[in-house]
Parts: structure tokens; C-alpha cells; sequence
């Protein structure tokens, strides 16, 4: 909202400075986010005219002037071709900073002749671009006057009001409560009914239609000439276009006094005014020249034949005033906001009648804004009005609170007097009995106890709360819920294991989640077509990143993301993640350790690493071959916990790599964190640990057996064999080749078998080695290897 | 000259001359091994009367001692000599590159997030959290946003497909209501997460972080949000004093509500907190709005409490300089190194709250 101090001095008498004004807006809740004069450093330029016109000597394209300031006479060397005898422009003179470049002018000489000044241009000024010549200006100003008092400039304030303030939406509304916190005093804004010289011709029928009041008024005989200049230098100064005088009272009232108005071309009007709701599958061209298909949701304004205007929000193109109008009726009503609201939104137009009409406007300004508006048609156009045309009434808006002063202490911490409190109050408009309080019929956001406290509060000063101590007398309790406090700890593993965390959109393209068990839960209003789609996977964002990385010359990366995936479109349907993508190699070339492409097994292993770090009970866990099918069938598994999956992990499946256009193998681990069976739930106490004093024996096994056979089985078999004795077992060598035949591997496990109580013999030794052989042939057929 | 006089003088000129440890070794043997030439004149030892025996035994020992003593000395000399050999030979390019370690880094957003909690949990806050979707009724109605009031459109939200009306949250205060609901009072929860509004810019993302409070308990009043949130702040940027500013503003579920600016410097883009060098609006915040009590079941005229929220990402980009929102989710891998932290920092009260935990390589 754009105001300017001399419109706000329309309402408010007050000495303050511009910086006393803006300060205080802020601090009562109309914060300013900006103030501007675009004439306020034209102060020391002054108006100056040509007396004589001569040849440089030097220089063909300048001249010299002799220039008249009203004081003195001055030389000046100038070059613009428009330079006459005469000519009125703006002088600078030495020592003022030109806008344009920011530096200081000096007397300087030009080709050899002395300069005292410089006769500027408009883009000098910062008025605009032209450059082709100096100002030439048509004035009646004497010589010597400052030039910004000469273009009349306004400071502009632009302030943020915020949606619950319709009153400040106008300046009237602005002014009221920068009255009512010390700023100045509210004008007196009473104003002389007109008296109608006539019975309006045109009559008003309000049917049903989210309309409370309607009042018109026919003024016959006007003008629809320019406006003065002083209504033309407001509209200006807030960026409003003047139009004709008609047009801009409209516009004028809108801003000054929130009042939304509407002026129809009498002679367009057929027949009587109705407001009512438009009927299914109605047309109307609005003013910018839009045509609206009406729903019967929608209040218009009609005439006996069609519809005239969008009610409150914008005007029909038909029946508009013009040059040639000579006959009007004026509109001054009260829509209901929730209906403006619904039928800006849904056909889309911004106005700055619907700005208004849908936060509120005063509810009982209907008929004194008529007679306000129609005083200045009058005064301005000429003409003579109609008795005013009311339909219906203004809707109720007296209200009654009860409110205790305490409740400023008891929800503030401030201590204010019930004086002052009523004082305050009564300054804002409203009206105190007692403990109760009368909001004014400008305020509808105003329902309870609440509001009337912040409004004491934000008069009184915010600046005003003490700062009071939040520091708990108790112990801090824990602070983490399960799932965040694993996320932590997830996020912490994945980066100890080289991983970069990553951040992605929680969105993504449906034509890619296709690939990746995609729920289909998508959004209604995605911010680009490849947002579409709520993440069925942390997998194909954190590809897409890493790709991005590769192609930037990066290609060796490990990415992980800690977030939300989706599995349904209702609240809850999400499950929390832990998710990791490798590409290229482990590490860059490196003389000690030689680097290799990332695979299977550091993916497994980033899986079991998060796992552990988020306390899930890694002793338990089982691998299996059941992956989604975005993986390779043949290099990928899951982790899991009886029949719950804890992790994913394993190669992504070529076609899918394919369609995401990547080349190299990528391997990625997806752990569900909200699986993990929290620590709450298990014992928090450790067994005590026996620590044997006899040494740890060490026996090596090689078995050959069918490919198929998984190593994870033997070393289930052979850690059954004796729990008591043996402590671990390794896997320390794998062979697949043409000596063992087609179809056959070796697998090389170390044993460590752990005495307890006493050394073991030879014999017990050779006992448990043929167990761990048997117990292996037994379960899946492998043979000691010779 | 006996005997033992003769071994004497052979062996020690011997063991002191010997130019290796196997030589030594050799000699050694020669003379205290199973067949050494000491060993062989003890044989004759049963011979001799108890008199001699005793004199001789004690010769055979002081010999003994010399020649251990001598033999080790020599054999000291020469293990050192060795090792010093060996030194000639060891030497190493020291200013070669160590083992590969590839140290990951944890993202800004998460950092901050932990820093603030780590603030929160010494004012005995707890953590809440809730669903990135949400129904109409946690992110709006029960907020007292009322149906087709302008203050909705405010936050430009997104909507689900086949939703019924869900939509992605577009705060985090639904958090509220669902602490409300579900828990019983008093209450003082801090809830940290995703957000999401459909708007794209230069310092607009569809997807953001916000964190919420909530105290409602009996007492606390706006002097308490403001005490909280200087110390909290003051905590965060870890300096002596923040300078506040509180302007009123409004939010459909508070009333008062306010909005906070922090005084600060932003000279040549770095920012500073400061005083009387401007302000920046940080965060809204208010007294609970009865509606919003009333919606949870709570009684208003019973209990009240505060509630605020601010974005993380803006803390993040202030505290560490980092000066555009969108490079926040594009996964860089540079971007990630240079702005994010390793993975042993972990912000804590007691240790300092940042850069606590080594030095990034």
C-alpha cells in the first residue's frame, strides 16, 4: 500500500518529521519496506533562464550562455542543440550532486571558456531518459526557486499491510492510527449530506446475493473533464495512472478512504439496477477487456437486460463512463468479503476494489462514502444529483467484548493501566463501557478478548515487553524422538563412510518415478512439469545429482540424502529414509592404494554401517535376494529383521539406468529408518562380557561347491557348530575358475575358535575342524577342498 | 698360568675383536656351549678335593661373569652399529600423500537444525514432529485461517492430486495442533522439517526448512517469547548480545503476533549482528490465539502460550555466509565440501555449539 505524506496530511495534522511518521508506522504494525521522493534531491537545483545565446570559440556543437538565476547572472558552456533566448531549464550549480552519475559538479572550463554551472537534462535528473536536450519547462515559477518544490514532489511511503487491516488499506485508516499513537491529530472529517435536487430515475432492487447494501445516485449534467492537478499529482505519486475525473474520484476514494466505488454510465442502463447472482453460464467483458463466463456463485450488477458489472471487484466494459459521458450513477455498497474472495480467485482478477472488498470494508461507510463521492463529482464535474438510492441495510457489525485489563499483564508481561488502556482504545475508535468494549465498524478483525489486548500493546509499544527467562527450573529431558535422533545418527554414518549429504526436492517427474515403484501421488499444482510427482524413492534425485556431479567433471561421487519418500497422498503416508548413491571410483588415482570402481559391497556395507549407528540389532539380521525391481536381480539384496526389511541395497538395473541416460554402474543402499526397532523397546543393559586369558587358535578352511550356494549359509553352519568355541568366522578368499570345472567355487574361510576354560588338545582341535567339514557337507554339499 | 688364565686371555682379546653378531654368537658357544672349551674343563671338575673343588667352581664363575659381561657389551656395540647400518639404507619421501580418506560432510540445513536443538534442549524444549502432507484441518482450519480468507493466500500452497483436499504443509505450524491433540499439557516443543510453497525466485524454493516452538502451560507470557527467543539467538550467532526488535504483525493463530528483526550490518554482503545498523526481519511469533487453543480442546481462558517460526535455511545462509538459497538443494559436491561440516562436529552446548570438531580436509 503506497501512500504520500501530503495525502496522509489530508487526514492527520501533525509537525512530525518524515522519519518520526515511518518510524512509528513500523512499530505499530504498518511496517514500512520503503520511502522514496523522487524530488527530494532537487532540492539545491533551481529554476534558471537563458538571456543570451553565443558561439564557443572553440567548439563548433557549444555554446555559451548567459543565465539568470534571479540573483545573479552566470556563464555557462553548454552543448544542447535545443539551447534559446528565453528557455526556463534547471540549473546546477557548483557543489550539488548531479543524480545521474553521483558526482559533484565544479566549475570547471570548457575548450578554454569558464563554466559556472551545468543546465541539466531530464536523464541528468533521474526524471526520465530523455537526453536530447536540456529541460525546457513551463513555468510560471521565479527564477531562483528549488526545482522539487517546482515538480511539486510527494515522499511516497510503501507500506505492508498486513491482510486483517482493510481499514489501512485506506490512508483515512493510516492516518487514524498513527493519531492514536501520538502522531499527530485526526482531521475533522465531517462532511454536508448533498441534497438530492431530483427522484433518481433509475431504481435499485437488491434480491438475494451476498450483498447487504446498495446505495446509488444519479447525477445528470457532468463533465467528465480532467482532473485538477492536485488529484492528478496524488494518483501519480502512488503509481496510478490519472484518467478523467470521474475515473480517478474513484480511484481517489479508493485509496484515501478504502472506499470502493463505482461510477456506470447512466445512459447504458436499461430499465432498473439489480444485484443478484449472475446465472450459470452468464458473459461479461470487464474494463481490461477480459470476457468472465459467470457462475451462480458470483454477485453482479445488472440493468433489466444483462449483467453491468462484476460487484466489487470490477466494472463491465460496456458500461463505463468515457469523454462523452454526461449522465452517471454512482455505486457506493457492501459485499460480502468471503463471496468477493471466492470470485476473484476463481476468475483470477486482481483489482483494487477486490483487495479491499474481500478483507473487509467498513461496514458502515455505504451511504457517507456515497455522499463524499458524490460532493466531489459535483465539485469537479459540474452537474446536479439525484436524492440518494438506498436498497437494503448495512450489515450488522456491532459487537460486544468483554475485556479485562489484566489480560494485557497476564499475556504480555507489561503492566498497563486501565486508563490507558481504555484510552488507547478509545483513540483507535472504539468505545469502552466498562468491561466492555465496542469495536468500530472498521475494524472486523476485531472478535475477542485477543485482538483488543494486541491493540493496546501495539499503541502502547511493543519495545515496551521485557525480555523474561525461559530457562527450565528442571532437567533438560531428552530431546529427540526416535525417528529424528536416528536421522542424526544416520546422516553422521553415512558422512564418517565418505558420503556427501545431500538435500532434494521431495518432489519429482512422474515419467521417472515410473521406474521407481512409483505410488502415483502427485500434485495438483506442481511448480514444473518434472516436480510432479512426491518421491516414491530417495534414489532417483540423489542419480540425478550425482550425474549433474559427473558431468561437471566430478565424477567420483557418493551422495546420500536423509528424508521423507511417499507412499500414499494422505498425512502419515511417508516413511523415513536413509538413502546413499555410489558412482565411479572409490577414490582417485593414489599412488599407495589402487583405486577401483565402486560396487555391491560398499553400498552393503554403508547399509550395515547405518543400521548399526541407528542401534538395530546387526546379530539378527538376514540377507536376501528380494530387492525392488529398480535393481539388478542378480547383484542386489535386502537386509532383514525376521520378516521386516530394514535395507535395500545393490546395483541399479541397467534399463533404469538406461532411461536416466547414465553409462557407468551406479550402486545405492535405501535403509528404513522408522523400521528399526527403536531402543526404547530393548533392554538397554549389555550382558556381561567373559574374558577368556587362553589364546584364540586360528583354522582355515577351503570348501568347494556349487556356485549357487550362498557364503552367508556356511557361515551361519559353521558359527553353529560350536557356539561355545567359536568366536568368528571370515570369509578370506573366493575362486571361481576352469581348475574347479563349471558351475563350482571355493570359498576360503578362517575359523577362530576361542578356549574358554582351558587350552584344548590336539585331539579336541581335530574334533571341531571335522565338525565344521561335516556340518558344511551336510547343509549344502561342499566339499573340503584338496 | 692355568688353564683358565689361558682361556681368559684367547677369549676376551676375541669377543672384543668379533665384527658380527654370529661371530660373537660363535664364540660364545666356543667357550660356554655344550662342547666350549669352559664347559669341557668343568668336566674335570669331580676330580679335584672339596678345597680345590671350591676355588675352582669360584674361578669358573668369575670367569663366567667376565666373559657375559664382555660378550654383552660387544654385543650392544654391534646391535647398535647394525641398526645404524640399517638407517644408511631406510629413508623414505615423507612429504608423499598418506593413505586415501575420503571424509564425507554433513549438510548445512542438518547442522543448523542440530545447533538449534542443542539451543532448545537446555530450555527443556522437546521435539515434535509431522507429516510433510497434511489435511486442510492441521495446516489451516484448526490455525484459524477461516475458507477463502486472503490470509490463506498468503502461503501459495501445493495441492495433491487425488487428495481430497490435502495438501503439502506449508509451515510447520500444523506441528502445533498435532502436539495439541496428542499431548498432554503443559507443553514446550520445538518441531524442525520440510516446508513446502509454490513459488520459484531468487530467494523463493518450492521446498524450504522451518522450525516451530510451542510453550503452553499456565504463566508464560509475550515478556517469556521474548526472553526465549534473544537467548536463543544470542546462543545461535554465539555473541555477547543481539539486539531484537519487536513490531507487531499479523498471523491468523496468534494474537498479539509479532514480527522479530535483529539488528545487523551487512557491509560488502558478509553479515554481522550489529546495532544501529539496521534491522532484518527474522521470524514471526505470538501469544497462541484462543481459536487455536479452543480448535485442540484446550481451554483459553486456562492456559496460554507463545509460538514461532522461522526458516533454517535463512539461519544457515546468515550464520555461515552462504549466499544463495537455490545452490542449498543441487546436491554439489564442491558446494557440499565447502559449506558443509564433517561429520564429528556435533553441535553441543558444552563444547562450543560450532566448528567444535576438527578441521575439514
Amino acid at each position: 500500500m503506497k501512500i504520500t505524506l501530503k495525502w496522509l496530511k489530508e487526514y492527520l495534522d501533525t509537525e512530525a518529521t518524515i522519519e518520526e511518521i515511518t518510524s512509528k508506522l513500523t512499530s505499530i504494525g504498518l511496517e514500512v519496506e520503503e520511502v522514496s521522493n523522487p524530488s527530494a534531491g532537487l532540492k539545491d537545483f533551481i529554476i534558471a533562464e537563458i538571456k543570451e545565446v553565443n558561439d564557443h570559440p572553440n567548439a563548433d556543437k557549444l555554446h555559451i550562455l548567459k543565465v539568470d538565476t534571479g540573483k545573479e547572472v552566470l556563464q555557462i558552456v553548454c552543448g544542447a542543440p535545443n539551447v534559446r533566448v528565453g528557455l526556463k531549464g534547471v540549473l546546477a550549480r557548483p557543489g550539488v550532486k548531479i543524480p545521474v552519475s553521483g558526482d559533484i559538479l565544479k566549475v570547471g572550463s570548457i575548450r578554454g571558456v569558464e563554466s559556472f554551472g551545468m543546465m541539466c537534462s531530464a536523464r541528468e535528473l533521474k526524471l526520465g531518459e530523455d537526453h536530447t536536450g536540456i529541460l525546457d519547462l513551463m513555468t510560471e515559477a521565479p527564477l531562483g526557486s528549488s526545482f522539487s518544490e517546482v515538480l511539486g514532489g510527494d515522499t511516497v511511503i510503501d507500506i505492508n499491510v498486513t491482510p486483517n487491516r482493510p481499514d489501512c488499506f485506506g490512508v483515512l485508516g493510516i492516518a487514524r492510527d498513527l493519531a492514536a499513537s501520538g502522531i499527530g491529530r485526526l482531521k475533522d472529517l465531517s462532511f454536508v449530506p448533498v441534497e438530492g435536487k431530483f427522484s433518481s430515475p433509475i431504481k435499485v432492487k437488491l434480491l438475494p446475493s451476498g450483498c447487504s447494501i446498495f446505495t446509488g445516485r444519479y447525477i445528470r449534467g457532468v463533465k467528465n473533464v480532467s482532473s485538477p492537478q492536485w488529484l492528478q499529482d496524488r494518483l501519480s505519486s502512488v503509481g496510478l495512472r490519472p484518467i478523467s475525473a470521474l475515473v480517478d474520484i474513484t480511484n481517489y476514494l479508493n485509496i484515501g478512504r478504502c472506499r470502493p466505488l463505482h461510477v456506470f454510465d447512466a445512459k447504458k442502463i436499461r430499465g432498473e439496477i439489480e444485484v443478484r447472482y449472475a446465472r450459470e453460464g452468464e458473459k461479461l467483458v470487464t474494463l481490461d477487456g477480459k470476457e468472465h463466463v459467470l457462475t451462480s456463485e458470483m454477485t453482479v450488477i445488472s440493468d433489466s437486460e444483462e449483467v453491468l458489472s462484476l460487484a466489487g471487484i470490477m466494472g463491465g466494459e460496456k458500461s463505463g463512463v468515457s469523454e462523452h459521458t454526461t449522465e452517471v450513477f454512482l455505486e457506493s455498497a457492501w459485499f460480502d468479503p468471503m463471496n468477493i474472495a471466492r470470485t476473484g480467485r476463481f476468475l483470477n482478477i486482481e483489482s483494487d476494489s477486490r483487495t479491499r472488498f474481500e478483507r473487509g470494508v467498513d461496514a458502515a461507510s455505504s451511504i457517507p462514502d456515497n455522499e463524499i463521492a458524490t460532493r466531489l463529482i459535483l465539485d469537479l464535474c459540474g452537474g446536479e444529483a439525484s436524492e440518494i438510492v438506498i436498497a437494503g441495510e448495512d450489515p450488522r457489525w456491532e459487537r460486544e467484548i468483554q475485556f479485562r485489563s489484566e489480560r494485557v499483564k497476564t499475556l504480555c508481561g507489561v503492566d498497563v493501566s486501565r486508563e490507558e488502556s481504555e484510552k488507547i482504545l478509545t483513540s483507535l475508535g472504539f468505545k469502552v463501557k466498562g468491561d466492555r468494549v465496542f469495536p468500530p465498524s472498521w475494524r472486523p478483525d476485531i472478535e475477542g478478548e485477543a485482538d483488543l489486548v494486541e491493540e493496546v500493546m501495539r499503541i502502547y509499544g511493543y519495545d515496551k515487553l521485557p525480555a523474561l527467562s525461559m530457562i527450565s527450573k528442571e532437567m533438560p529431558k531428552v530431546l529427540l524422538s526416535s525417528v529424528q535422533k536416528k536421522e542424526m545418527s544416520a546422516r553422521r554414518a553415512l558422512a564418517e563412510r565418505g558420503g556427501y549429504q545431500a538435500i532434494t526436492w521431495s518432489f519429482m517427474s512422474s515419467e521417472k518415478a515410473k521406474f521407481f515403484n512409483s505410488k502415483g501421488v502427485r500434485l495438483g499444482n506442481p511448480i514444473a512439469s518434472d516436480l510432479d510427482e512426491m518421491r516414491p524413492s530417495l534414489i532417483p534425485n540423489l542419480i540425478d545429482a550425482a550425474k549433474r556431479n559427473s558431468d561437471r567433471g566430478y565424477p567420483n561421487v557418493a551422495l546420500f540424502e536423509v528424508g521423507p519418500q511417499f507412499i500414499g497422498s494422505k498425512p502419515g503416508e511417508q516413511e523415513a529414509m536413509a538413502s546413499i548413491v555410489r558412482i565411479g571410483k572409490n577414490h582417485g588415482r593414489h599412488w599407495l592404494d589402487v583405486d577401483r570402481e565402486v560396487d555391491v559391497f560398499d553400498v552393503k556395507e554403508d547399509a550395515i554401517a547405518t543400521l548399526g549407528a541407528v542401534d538395530a540389532p546387526l546379530s539378527g539380521l538376514q540377507v536376501y535376494r528380494n530387492a525392488p525391481s529398480y535393481y539388478h536381480p542378480g547383484r542386489s539384496g535386502s537386509l532383514c529383521l525376521g520378516k521386516t526389511v530394514l535395507a535395500y541395497f545393490g546395483e541399479i538395473h541397467p534399463n533404469v539406468l538406461r532411461f536416466l541416460d547414465i553409462k557407468e554402474r551406479v550402486v545405492a543402499a535405501e535403509v528404513f529408518l522408522d523400521k528399526v526397532p527403536s531402543k526404547e523397546l530393548r533392554s538397554k543393559n549389555q550382558k556381561a562380557i567373559f574374558i577368556s586369558s587362553f589364546q584364540p587358535l586360528f583354522r582355515d578352511f577351503a570348501f568347494v561347491m556349487d556356485s549357487e550356494v550362498e557364503a552367508e549359509k556356511i557361515l551361519k553352519v559353521v558359527r553353529g557348530v560350536d557356539k561355545n568355541l567359536i568366536s568368528d568366522v571370515q570369509v578370506f578368499d573366493l575362486y571361481e575358475g576352469d581348475r574347479l570345472g563349471k558351475g563350482k567355487k571355493s570359498l576360503a574361510i578362517e575359523v577362530t575358535i576361542q578356549p574358554q576354560e582351558k587350552t584344548l588338545t590336539d585331539l579336541e582341535i581335530e574334533d571341531l575342524s571335522n565338525k565344521v567339514v561335516e556340518a558344511v557337507k551336510v547343509a549344502t554339499g561342499a566339499e573340503l577342498r584338496r | 698360568m692355568s688353564d683358565l688364565e689361558n682361556i681368559r686371555e684367547e677369549v676376551i682379546p676375541l669377543l672384543c675383536g668379533a665384527s658380527s653378531l654370529s661371530e660373537l654368537e660363535e664364540i660364545r658357544v666356543s667357550v660356554l656351549g655344550k662342547k666350549g672349551c669352559l664347559t669341557e674343563l668343568m668336566k674335570g671338575i669331580s676330580s679335584l678335593s672339596p678345597e680345590e673343588k671350591k676355588t675352582f667352581g669360584q674361578k669358573v664363575n668369575e670367569l663366567k661373569e667376565e666373559i657375559s659381561r664382555v660378550f654383552s657389551e660387544r654385543k650392544l656395540f654391534l646391535e647398535t652399529e647394525e641398526i645404524n647400518e640399517r638407517l644408511k639404507t631406510e629413508r623414505i619421501d615423507v612429504t608423499l600423500p598418506s593413505r586415501p580418506f575420503i571424509q564425507g560432510r554433513i549438510h548445512p540445513v542438518s547442522q543448523v537444525t542440530e545447533e538449534l536443538l542443542a539451543i532448545f534442549s537446555q530450555m527443556g524444549f522437546k521435539l515434535a514432529e509431522g507429516p510433510d502432507i497434511e489435511d486442510d484441518w492441521h495446516n489451516f482450519e484448526a490455525l484459524n485461517f477461516p475458507k477463502s480468507h486472503p490470509a490463506r493466500q498468503m502461503q501459495a500452497t501445493f495441492f495433491m492430486k487425488d487428495g481430497g483436499g490435502d495438501i503439502l504443509r506449508t509451515h510447520t505450524s500444523p506441528v502445533q495442533v498435532r502436539t495439541m491433540e496428542s499431548q498432554s499439557l503443559p507443553i514446550r516443543i520445538v518441531a524442525p522439517g520440510r516446508t513446502y510453497r509454490c513459488d520459484y525466485d531468487m530467494t523463493h524454493t518450492p521446498m524450504f526448512h522451518q522450525i516451530e516452538g510451542l510453550v503452553i502451560d499456565k504463566t508464560t507470557n509475550m515478556g517469556h517469547l521474548k526472553g526465549c527467543l534473544i537467548e536463543v539467538f544470542k546462543a545461535f550467532f554465539e555473541v555477547e548480545d543481539v539486539p531484537v526488535r519487536f513490531r507487531p504483525s499479523f498471523f491468523p493463530f496468534t494474537e498479539p503476533s509479532a514480527e522479530m528483526d535483529i539488528g545487523c550490518s551487512r557491509e560488502k554482503g558478509e553479515f554481522k549482528i550489529a546495532k544501529d545498523k539496521g534491522w532484518m526481519e527474522v521470524l514471526g511469533c505470538g501469544m497462541v490465539h484462543p481459536n487455536v487453543l479452543k480448535a485442540s480442546g484446550i481451554d483459553p481462558e486456562e492456559y496460554q502460550g507463545f509460538a514461532f517460526g522461522f526458516g533454517i535455511d535463512r539461519m544457515a545462509m546468515l550464520k555461515y555466509g552462504i549466499p544463495d538459497l537455490r545452490t542449498f538443494f543441487e546436491g554439489d559436491i564442491r558446494w557440499l565440501k565447502h559449506y558443509g561440516f564433517i561429520p564429528l562436529d556435533i553441535p553441543a552446548i558444552n563444547r562450543g555449539l560450532s566448528l567444535n570438531g576438527g578441521v575439514k580436509r
